[in-house]
């Protein structure tokens, strides 16, 4: 592959994928006013197109041409910065995630995802822990109390609970040896006795407790409910982005979103076993089905969040940082010490 | 090819940066933070040794540098907490009684 | 070529964030431009081939440790600091006295001890290496790290919880 090919390759992917997160976070948000909405015994969007499809278009309408206020008294270098600093973080993560095998394409060999490092899982948790500042810059510069009791939660919340996340990831690098998502993922290819498939969640030992713990830090990660002290509405006005209006807030908002697909896609790769299932048909429906599981658990994720939220009251705050201290994380070790025992036992 | 003084002179810069930061600033946790630099820089030098003799224990002491960071900046950041809480205030100039 | 201009690209971002560190009066923008010489350093030793390295930087330093940072200026709403007498006498007998010392050692280093030219990449770190040699090599300065940091939590918690509970213990 000579260096024009590759970087046409590299910008068509990169337009794509930012394309199709970019519609997956719009469409997320549609399912979840549509899905809370019945949760709620209401309808949710109807009236933009059929089934209100078309309401995320009419929403980003409505953000561009709202006034983007900026209230005195505010640090506004960083005011302005801080939605940057979000969003950017929180699409950047996307760049490493792999959304299914090597493709041939106009023959070029080219895997599906921006770009393959070995190193793809540390450097996602890195990227996704510096989308903290985003929230805490914020929450300062706003220069209000709800925004700064918001900003102060956020990065204590996010702060504990990495930890935890961080932990509950370690069974499955002790099992899979590597730190490459697509090495992790193909080593959970196949199935026991033709039936259970060879995800981490049933082998032995089993990621289970590793999977919920990775489940519940995620939810606090992405500042959503049960765990959305941040922007609790009902204390707090709407927490770190009180102060912000228009397309920076539409910027967080995003953000969000975003991170919550991040998280869904890791879970499914490192826990689901990425895009592996059943394959079978003329060459280019084989080609399709496995991206198609992928989106499928994802998929799964996404509505698990929208569910939760629809279901679950909002944590005290104390109470939130003693099950993240106290629970998830000696549980997090715990499975750690457990994973390791039994397969240093096995060897 | 880089020289390997390159990145020791770029050590050296990180770390006088953080000695000038820590005389004459006086905010106590700007001082903290120069602290952090020169462990930085201090970093910096022994992973272009680690790389020069081809000995990977130079990156194994960056990952000590760093758990003594962390837990320094734990044990600090709690004192700064303390003392404010008590004198109110954080410019080291004024915290110059040697009880709380 | 490329390593040169990649070199001092991160160089820059390093010297650029460690001297706004020190030309800042306010403590949230001291810290931000460490965030930025921390996130340049790691590329620094992406370019010396420690990526293991690179990306614990990243996510310990950058992501944990000065977030704490942030997050205790935030709390105790830092204003922008004061200049006494003191802070002075240090800018004008410090900054000379590190700039004559660093220029010395600058030449030292580029001039009397020519050193050989490290490629990009040179010495790669591999997550499975660099663990062999923690958990077998230096096993025992490991624990009594672990050791250290147990101390520092219990240490910080007692440091930092309100005196309020004492009072009500007597």
């Amino acid at each position: 592959m000579n260096i024009t090919q590759f970087i046409l390759v590299a910008v068509v992917k990169i337009v794509l994928a930012i394309w199709l997160l970019l519609t997956a976070v719009a469409y997320t948000v549609w399912l979840e006013r549509k899905l809370v909405g019945h949760i709620q015994n209401r309808w949710g969007p109807t009236r933009v197109g059929p089934f209100g499809l078309l309401q995320p278009l009419a929403d980003g309408m409505k953000f561009i041409f709202k006034e983007d206020l900026t209230p005195p008294h505010v640090n506004k270098p960083l005011y302005i910065a801080a939605p940057m600093i979000s969003l950017v973080f929180a699409l950047t993560s996307i760049a490493l995630i792999p959304v299914g095998g090597w493709v041939r394409v106009a023959g070029v060999n080219t895997p599906l995802e921006i770009t393959e490092v070995n190193m793809g899982l540390l450097i996602i948790l890195g990227i996704t822990s510096l989308g903290v500042y985003g929230v805490a810059l914020a929450g300062w510069s706003s220069n209000s109390k709800y925004s700064l009791l918001g900003g102060l939660r956020a990065s204590a919340q996010m702060v504990s609970y990495e930890v935890a996340l961080g932990l509950s990831l370690v069974g499955v690098l002790i099992l899979a040896g590597s730190f490459n998502l697509r090495e992790i993922v193909d080593a959970q290819s196949g199935t026991f006795w033709g039936v259970i498939p060879r995800w981490y969640i049933f082998r032995w030992p089993p990621q289970i407790v590793g999977f919920l713990i990775y489940l519940t830090a995620a939810y606090a990660e992405t500042n959503r409910l049960p765990f959305d002290l941040p922007e609790a509405e009902t204390e707090l006005v709407a927490g770190y982005h009180t102060e912000y209006s228009s397309m920076k807030f539409a910027m967080f908002f995003m953000a969000e979103y975003a991170n919550m697909i991040t998280v869904a896609c890791l879970a499914s790769l490192l826990f689901l076993g990425g895009w592996h299932g059943p394959v079978a048909g003329p060459a280019i429906v084989r080609a399709v089905l496995p991206v198609f599981w992928f989106g499928l658990r994802v998929f799964g994720f996404l509505f698990l969040y929208i569910w939760v939220r629809g279901t679950l009251p909002r944590f005290r705050y104390d109470q939130l940082m003693a099950f993240g201290w106290k629970f998830l994380l000696p549980l997090a070790i715990a499975n750690v010490i457990v994973t390791a025992l039994i397969v240093a036992l096995r060897s | 090819m880089v020289p390997l003084s390159c990145y020791l002179v770029l050590s050296g810069t990180l770390f006088a940066c953080g000695v000038v930061g820590f005389l004459i600033k006086r905010n106590i946790i700007t001082i903290f933070m120069s602290i952090e630099l020169m462990l930085n820089g201090a970093n910096l030098s022994f992973v272009a040794f680690a790389a020069q003799w081809k000995a990977l224990s130079g990156q194994i002491f960056v990952f000590f540098v760093m758990v003594v960071a962390a837990a320094e900046a734990a044990v600090g950041l709690a004192i700064i907490i303390a003392i404010f809480r008590t004198r109110e205030t954080l410019n080291v100039d004024r915290v110059n009684l040697l009880k709380l | 070529m490329l390593h040169l201009v990649l070199f001092l690209v991160f160089a820059l971002g390093c010297v650029a964030g460690a001297v706004n560190l020190l030309a800042q009066r306010h403590p949230i923008d001291s810290a931000l431009s460490l965030v930025v010489v921390m996130g340049s350093l790691a590329g620094e030793y992406l370019l010396l081939g420690a990526e293991f390295v690179a990306a614990i930087q990243v996510i310990v330093y950058a992501g944990a440790i000065m977030v704490l940072f942030v997050f205790v200026i935030m709390l105790l709403n830092a204003g922008v600091e004061e200049r006494t007498p003191g802070s002075r006498v240090a800018l004008l007998l410090g900054v000379p006295g590190m700039l004559i010392g660093s220029a010395l050692v600058v030449w030292l280093l580029l001039e009397r001890s020519p050193t050989p030219a490290v490629a990009a990449g040179a010495l790669p770190g591999p997550p499975q290496t660099i663990a062999w040699l923690l958990f077998h090599d230096y096993l025992l300065p490991f624990e009594v790290t672990s050791i250290l940091v147990l101390i520092a939590i219990m240490g910080a918690v007692v440091l930092a919880s309100p005196p309020a509970t004492t009072k009500k213990e007597s």
